[in-house]
This record gives structure tokens, sequence and C-alpha cells, in this order.
């Protein structure tokens, strides 16, 4: 009992350390690869960690206007991302308390997140802080309800709401080509770029620029607590890569009985495909262009048509009314 | 039962002594309130967790049912812990107002009078005693509302809110005339012995619906709702906002799960679709409204919605026979019923202190109050994250829960039911992320950034009474955010008399905190776990940046991409944050219109922006009939100065086309 419990301590806390120790690696991969498609010099795959410890190295400046709420924020949303990534079966699927949020509670903890960003986002009292707050706002609400339609789909399709549930059922089940789930690994997809402020809902890589929406909230933070902020972006891209994974391509994740063995692979597996995934991101980047803010309603409205789509192909693959 | 009617009359005799008295003594009637309300709340906790009933009956009332009766059981002793709660909170509040200022005769002997019709409510056991404490709960909230009288716009609310509860109160009178049928058995248990026919039901359950929609706000009958509950003083706002709303909840529930007998799945229908466009609707409304109060009110609009669409659920589940899931519905219902009691109060009780602190309920003249009122600010903050259901408070349990029983509806046999759950899913989703959104609005306007008026630059923190009364409903959302599932196990015996079952497996979690759904495999949150694993989180993150990084700090003027400008109205205003949801979602709710009007070149006067907004449900249901009725009474005004020849004729005419009437019949 008392080795068991160590063994899934050992295992939930690598997790937890993985996603951190992961997560700017991705974000580098992600700038390598467009610099590499755009011809460009780019930084080297490291700098996510050294821009991370130049920013913790930097005195931080914090403006006169500011409370409380604007220091203790960005600890508490890097806690919240931290937490949220650590939840989502990455290389092993019965980790110790995976069990403890289901994917509703993890879209809620990382909702948590998001209302103290925006918070933090208007303490200071500038007119960038509140453009990106309510900017960011109106987007959760567009993408919240396709989110939902996504967790109805894999409840009708597996039966539960819980992670390591839904990954252990489709690492059972051969993957067959099931139109209802590609069209919600679409719908994740485009509620994904939403989320973590991707082109071409946001351009993580501009200052000074109407459209932006992140980065005009965080316009006013500075060293440590824009290094924890920074490292909360990071994390949460992680934690969607992680989450498309666990959902669509589980292949290679241990299942909930697997040991030491079984996890190495998973491990492995899993930095492979989140590589893998976030080159294809980068791919994605530089093949479209930014959109209108005022736009977004059309593109994370196809994320709701095809969520629903989705829905009622499940209703109607089981047999309706059964 | 004696402990009740005890600190019933206790509320009685406070509300008669006070209408006596003038000046300071006025005050004694919240330590009584207070006082009345502990005890009532410990009675009922007693039943609700030990099962049991109490029973009692006086020789008043109709004397045909043999007098009123009273009963306490676990439903009505579940709602009597939401509204005393309420009640203790408001009046600690009342405790804290400035006596030589606040106090006024026009308000404070009906506090207690109100306080003792909501939970009279709650005891009535037949039609009779439920109407009479209705009509006087009803009463007692309007003259709360037209206290303050002078302003013309307090009169118009209150004139709306008799005509609404008017007709609310009508609809119930349908309602039980409907149970009692023609034999007229208006006692609660007589009412239950008889299931009425089909026709009738659905007449009753229409009935109900309009009756206790409109005291709740269900849209379309919301409109006096965010008109009246402002009008009021802060505290009583606190009381008709969280808790009376949750009595026409309590009539809904009494009337549909307890009395109406065994239920069809369509009846569910109209609970659902109606309470989900409330949800969504009452939060549009709510993020384009500037003042404090008003958006405070829409948002119970929004959360009664809620509340009516897991009752629906629950009724088509039990309808179905699906026990396990109904309860499921009926846990978050009745949890959202406490919660939302808390938040709510909380909510309205920090406006009031900004409203007492400033002078002000428009947004748009706050800001930067989290430097002036430090602790309002805390407990205001844990309110707006408890209602816009983030996780680890306690909004976010019932959201959970019904969340949950909406993933379960798919399971229902009904194609139609299972195809309005993806719908009903993202509407409930839409309404979550809507009112983070107006919440973190609520919040960010008024509580941070810099004051954008005098009185907010000046405001000073409220009496000690209040910021307990705050802090203690602040208390209770964390509270009830980490321990929901113990809460739901103490609503067992509430489900098991409305659905036939409980939660089925509830405390068989790996924790005894895990709130499970329906089994452990298919759904569990374990608040506690998630808030431990944040706060070692954010532990270990402090002690690591702390210890790495350079610890320096500087203050500075802000940053804002090198332009700052110091005068506050650069601000981020309440309209301009709503702006990209009304771009959004205004058009199509409140076909929105933005109108710039710029001077030609020359021209010296400033440029105007401005928005209009339409409120098709206020312009088609209530002006609209409006009109009609106005125009029709100016016809029949005609018949007020006829002579008295023609009165005669009148009659006559009448006289004879009645007994025609009764000829035919015959």
């Amino acid at each position: 009992m008392t080795g068991d419990f160590l063994i899934q301590l050992l295992a939930q806390g690598t997790q937890m350390f993985m996603v951190l120790l992961i997560a700017p690696l991705t974000v580098g991969v992600v700038r390598r690869v467009k610099a590499i498609l755009m011809r460009r010099q780019g930084a080297p795959l490291l700098q996510g960690y050294r821009d991370l410890s130049k920013l913790l190295h930097k005195e931080s400046v914090i403006a006169d206007s500011a409370s409380w709420l604007f220091r203790s924020a960005p600890s508490l949303i890097f806690a919240l991302t931290w937490v949220a990534a650590a939840l989502v079966p990455s290389f092993a699927s019965g980790l110790m308390f995976n069990w403890a949020a289901d994917v509703v509670a993890l879209v809620a903890l990382l909702g948590a997140a998001r209302a103290l960003l925006a918070l933090a986002g208007m303490d200071v009292g500038t007119s960038f802080g509140g453009i990106g707050s309510s900017r960011e706002m109106m987007i959760a609400t567009l993408a919240e309800p396709a989110m939902m339609l996504i967790v109805l789909t894999l409840a009708i399709a597996a039966g539960t709401t819980r992670l390591p549930g839904v990954a252990d059922f489709f690492i059972g089940q051969p993957i067959a080509v099931r139109v209802s789930l590609a069209l919600s690994l679409i719908a994740l997809i485009i509620v994904a770029l939403a989320e973590n402020a991707r082109i071409p809902v946001d351009n993580p890589t501009t200052h000074l620029e109407l459209t932006m929406v992140h980065e005009a909230m965080i316009l006013e933070y500075s060293g440590r607590h824009l290094a924890l902020i920074e490292a909360a972006s990071y994390l949460k891209l992680v934690l969607y890569l992680s989450l498309l994974i666990c959902l669509f391509a589980p292949f290679g994740m241990a299942p909930a009985t697997a040991s030491f063995g079984g996890w190495a692979i998973g491990l492995v597996a899993w930095v492979a495909k989140l590589l893998g995934g976030a080159a294809l991101l980068g791919v994605w980047e530089v093949s479209i262009a930014k959109m209108r803010v005022f736009r977004l309603p059309d593109y994370l409205g196809v994320a709701f048509v095809f969520g629903f789509l989705a829905i009622l192909l499940a209703f109607l693959s089981r047999g309706v009314g059964q | 039962m004696y402990l009740q009617g005890a600190a019933l009359g206790a509320l009685v005799v406070a509300a008669a002594l006070a209408a006596g008295l003038r000046g300071t003594v006025l005050a004694i009637v919240y330590p009584v309130a207070a006082v009345a309300a502990v005890v009532m709340g410990v009675v009922d906790l007693g039943v609700l967790l030990q099962g049991g009933q109490l029973a009692a009956r006086l020789p008043i009332g109709l004397p045909t049912i043999g007098g009123f009766h009273l009963r306490l059981d676990p439903l009505s002793a579940f709602f009597g812990v939401v509204i005393n709660g309420g009640v203790l909170a408001a009046s600690l509040y009342g405790m804290g107002l400035d006596r030589a200022k606040d106090l006024t005769p026009r308000v404070e002997p009906l506090f207690p009078l109100f306080a003792a019709a909501m939970n009279l409510v709650l005891l009535a056991d037949d039609a009779y005693a439920f109407l009479l404490s209705w009509e006087l709960m009803s009463l007692a909230s309007w003259a709360l509302v037209v206290a303050r009288h002078t302003s013309v716009e307090n009169r118009r609310a209150g004139h709306l809110y008799l005509v609404m509860a008017a007709i609310g109160t009508t609809a119930l009178i349908f309602a039980f005339g409907g149970l009692a049928g023609p034999a007229g058995g208006y006692a609660f248990d007589t009412i239950r012995a008889h299931a009425p026919a089909p026709m009738v039901a659905v007449l009753v359950l229409t009935a109900a619906l309009i009756g206790c929609g409109s005291k709740g706000g269900l849209v379309p009958l919301h409109a006096w709702l965010p008109l009246a509950h402002p009008a009021a003083p802060s505290h009583v706002s606190a009381l008709m906002s969280g808790v009376m709303t949750k009595v026409a909840i309590y009539g809904f529930v009494r009337i549909t799960f307890d009395l109406l007998g065994p239920a069809a799945w369509w009846w569910a229908l109209p609970p659902i679709v109606l309470g989900a466009i409330t949800a969504v609707l009452g939060l549009l409304y709510a993020v384009f409204d500037r003042d404090l109060k008003r958006v405070l009110a829409y948002s119970t609009v929004e959360n009664v919605g809620l509340i009516f669409v897991a009752l629906g659920l629950a009724l088509a589940f039990r309808a179905n026979n699906q026990n396990a899931a109904a309860a499921v519905a009926m846990a978050a219902a009745l949890l959202h019923v406490l919660n939302h009691s808390w938040f709510k109060s909380l909510l309205f009780l920090g406006a009031g202190a900004v409203l007492h602190a400033t002078g002000r309920r428009d947004l748009d003249g706050l800001g930067g109050l989290i430097h002036r009122m430090p602790r309002t600010a805390v407990f205001f903050l844990i309110g707006a994250l408890a209602i816009s259901a983030l996780p680890p408070l306690n909004g976010f349990v019932s959201e959970w829960l019904l969340f949950q029983s909406v993933l379960a509806a798919p399971a229902m046999p009904q194609i139609t039911l299972n195809f309005a759950s993806p719908a009903i899913g993202a509407m409930l989703a839409l309404a979550a992320a809507l009112a983070a959104a107006c919440f973190v609005r609520v919040y960010g306007i008024a509580f941070l950034g810099r004051p954008r008026s005098a009185e907010a630059a000046h405001a000073h923190e409220v009496s000690l009474p209040q910021q307990i009364a705050m802090g203690g409903l602040a208390l209770l959302c964390i509270l009830g955010g980490l321990f929901g599932s113990v809460i739901v196990l103490g609503l067992a015996p509430v489900l098991t008399t409305l659905v036939g079952s409980g939660l089925p497996n509830a405390g068989t979690g790996p924790t005894p905190f895990s709130l499970i759904a329906f089994d452990a495999a298919r759904s569990i949150y374990d608040a506690p776990i998630i808030a431990l694993f944040v706060a070692i989180a954010s532990l270990t993150t402090l002690v690591v940046v702390h210890r790495l990084s350079e610890r320096r700090t500087r203050r500075g003027p802000a940053w804002d991409c090198g332009f700052p400008d110091p005068s506050a109205a650069t601000q981020y205003t309440a309209s301009s944050f709503a702006q990209p949801l009304r771009r959004v979602y205004g058009a199509v709710a409140f076909s929105a219109r933005e109108t710039v009007v710029m001077p030609p070149p020359g021209d010296t006067r400033p440029a105007r922006f401005s928005v209009t907004l339409v409120d098709f449900v206020w312009t088609t249901l209530y002006v609209m009939p409006g009109r009609a009725v106005l125009r029709l009474s100016e016809r029949l005004n005609a018949l007020q100065f006829l002579s008295i020849r023609r009165y005669l004729v009148l009659m006559f005419a009448a006289l004879v086309i009645l007994l025609s009437i009764a000829t035919v019949m015959t």
C-alpha cells in the first residue's frame, strides 16, 4: 500500500514537473518552426528558458495605481494553470489525482485563471488593460459553448467526463474512423487556438497592435510577475496539446495498470507527440493571417457548428432515443 | 414548531412595536430579527437533518378545511435554512446602519414583517394559508420598494411590481383551484391524495409557472425585478433578490413535485426552455447595464433561470423513472438555491456598502474602491468569483452538478429531450461565460482601476457589523465550495421525498469530500483536493520565485505603451467593456445600434457617440398591452358620465342577457 502510494505520488510528481519543464521547449519549437518556414534566423530552441530566466532576474516595476490584486494575480494564475496542466493525463492515464477533476472542472479552473488575468488587466486603470480584458472575456463567451458541446460528445461516446476514463476508452477502442469524433477534433482545435491566444485569434508576437488581446492585458507586468504569466501561458499551450493528444491520439499512453516500463514508453510517446503538435502549430501559424476581432464570432461559430454536428452524428450512430 | 411560532411571533411583535416607534429606537428590529432568524434556522436545520416533520393547526383560516394548517417538512426546512441565513445576514448588516441617518419608519417596521411572511409561506400547509402569507410577503416587500417614494423611478418600480405581483397571485389562485378540484379540498394533504385530471394538471403547471415565475423573475415575467429590487434599501434588496426569489422556487417545487402527482415528460419542456432563455437573456441585460444594483438584479434573473432548467430536468428524469439522474438535477437546483442566496446577498450587501460609501450606483462613477474599501473589496471579489461559477467556490459546485445532469440527458428515451440537451448545454455554458464576463466587468470597473469621481476617490470602509455580515457570507461561499459534497449529503431527505432517491453514490469517493454525481467512474469533482493542489502550487511558486528571482520592486507611473494619461477618463468604462459583447450579442438580442455624430470640419462641438438597445420583451409584452388597456379604459370612461335613464337601460339589458344565458345553460 505505502509502496504503491509512493509510486503513484512519484508519477503524479513527475507529471507536474514534466509539464513545467517541457513548456518553454514546446513554445521554442513553435517559434523555431515558424522561423525556419519564414526563412528567418530565429531564436534558438531554448529561448523560452532564457526569457523566463531573464525576466526573473529583472526588477519588477509596478504602477502606482496597482493594488494587491495586481501583485498576487500572477502566482495564482500560474498555480491554477499548473494544477490544470497536471490534471490532464499526459504519459499515463491513471495518475494519482487525475480523478479529482473532470473536463468540466478543468475548463472551469482555466476559467478562474482567465478571470483573474482579466481582473489584473483592469487593475492599473489603463485603456490597454481594459481593451484586452473585455476582448478576452468576449472570446471566452464564444469558446465555452463550443467546448461544452465537445465535452457532451465525449460523454456520449465514452460514457464519462473524466479524462483518464475517456483516454482509457480510446486506448482500448480500435481507432475507428468516426465522423463525430473527427468533427469534435476540429472543434477542439479551433477552441484551443482561441484559448491560447494563437493566430488567427490573437498574435502572441505583437505589441502595440490594436487587435491584440492577451498581450494588452499583461502590458503593465514586468520582471518576476511577467515571468509567471508567461510561464502560465506556456503551460496552457502544453495543457491544450496534451488534451488533444489524450483525447484523440492516446496511443502509447500508459494505461492505469501500467508500471515503470509502460510509463517510460508513455513519456517518450507524449514528448514526441507534444513537440510534433507544436511543430504543426508553427506550420499553421505561418500559413494563415490574423483575423479582425469582430470576425471571431464567425471563426468560433465554426467550432460551435462542428460541435453540434458531432453530437447529432453521435446520436444518429447510437440510434436516436436509445 | 413552538420555537418557530415564538420566533415568528417575535418578528410580528417587533414589526408592530416598531410601527409605533420613531427615531433611533427603530434599530431594535434588527437584533430581534437576527435572533428570530437564528432560532428558526436552527429548528429548520434540525428538521432537515433529522427528518420527520412538525405540524400545527391554528383555529383561524378557512373553516371548511379545519383551520390554518402549518407544517415543516424537510423541503420547507431546507428553504427555511436558505431564508433565515439571508435574513440573519441582512439583519447583521442592518445593525451596522447609521442610527442617526439611515433609519426610517417606512423601512424598519416592515423588515421583520417581510422576514416573517417569507417563513410563513414555507410553513403553510393549505392553499389559503399559502396564498395569504404569499400576499403578505408581496405587500411587505412592495412597501419596502416604495419606501423612498419621493423618487419617480421608485414609484414606477413599485407600481409595476404591484401589477406583476397581482398577476402572479391570480395565477396561483387558479393553480390551487385546479389542484383542489370542485370539492374544494384546499388542505395540502387532501390535494396530495387526489391527483388532478391530466388537462387540469397542465393548467395547474402553467399557472404555477406564471405565478412563481413572475415572483422569481422568469423571462418574460422578469421586467419588474431589475426595477424593484434595486429600489429598496440595500439590505432589503439582498433579501428580495437573494431570498424572496427562492420562496418563488419553493412554491414551484411544492406545487409541481409534491402536490401535482406524477408528471408527463413533456411538462419539463416549458421550465427548461424558459429557464435556458432566462439564463442567457438575464445576463445579456446585466452585461449591458450600467447600474451596479440593477446588474445584480438581472443576474438574479439569470440564476433563477438556471434553477428552473435544473428543476425541469429533474421533472423529465423523474417522469422517465431515472431517479438517480433526477436526484442529480434536483440536487443541482437546491444547491444553487442555497449558493445563490449566499453570494447574491453578499453582492447586494457589497453594493449597499459601495452606495453608502460613495452615494453612487452607476458603475461609470466608481473605480479604485479596492484601495479605499479594502475589506469590502475582498468580500465582493469572493462573491463575484463565486457567482461566476469559478472553482473552488460554491457557485461552481451547483453548476457542475447542473452540467452533469445535462450530460445525462441524452440517456432519456425522448428524442426531443435528446436533441434539446446539446442546446441546453451550450446555453448554460454561454451563461456561465457571460456571468464571468459580467462580474469581471462589475468588479473591474467598480473596484479596480482609478476613481472616476470625487465620491469614489473619497470613499470609506463601512461599519464593523456590515463587514461581519459580508465576511460571514464570503466565508460561506468558500466553505460551500470546498465542502459542497457534505451539503449535498444533507439534502438527501429532501431529494428522497421529491424524486424518490438521493445521489446514488454520494460519500463513496476516494476522499470524504469527493462530489460524485452518478458513479466514481463517470465523474468526480473534489474541491478540497484541487484547492490543496492550487495552494501547494502557489506556495511552491512563491517560495521558488522568492529564492530565484530579483526581489526588488519599484513603484512607478503606469506604462500604458508609453502614453500614460493621468486623466481617469481614459480608462475603460462599463460601456466600453461591454462593447465587444454588444457587437457580438447585442445586435441579435436587443438590435443594438451605435451612432456616431461627427460635426463638420471647423465646427468645435464635440463628436457624439450613442448606443440604442431595444428591449423586445418590454416593448411587446408590457408596453403594448399597457397601451391597449389604456385605450380601452378611455373608451369605457364615457360610461361614467351617463344619465340615470341610460344606466337603468344598461342594467336592464345586462339582466336580460344574464337571464337568457342562464336559460340556455340550463
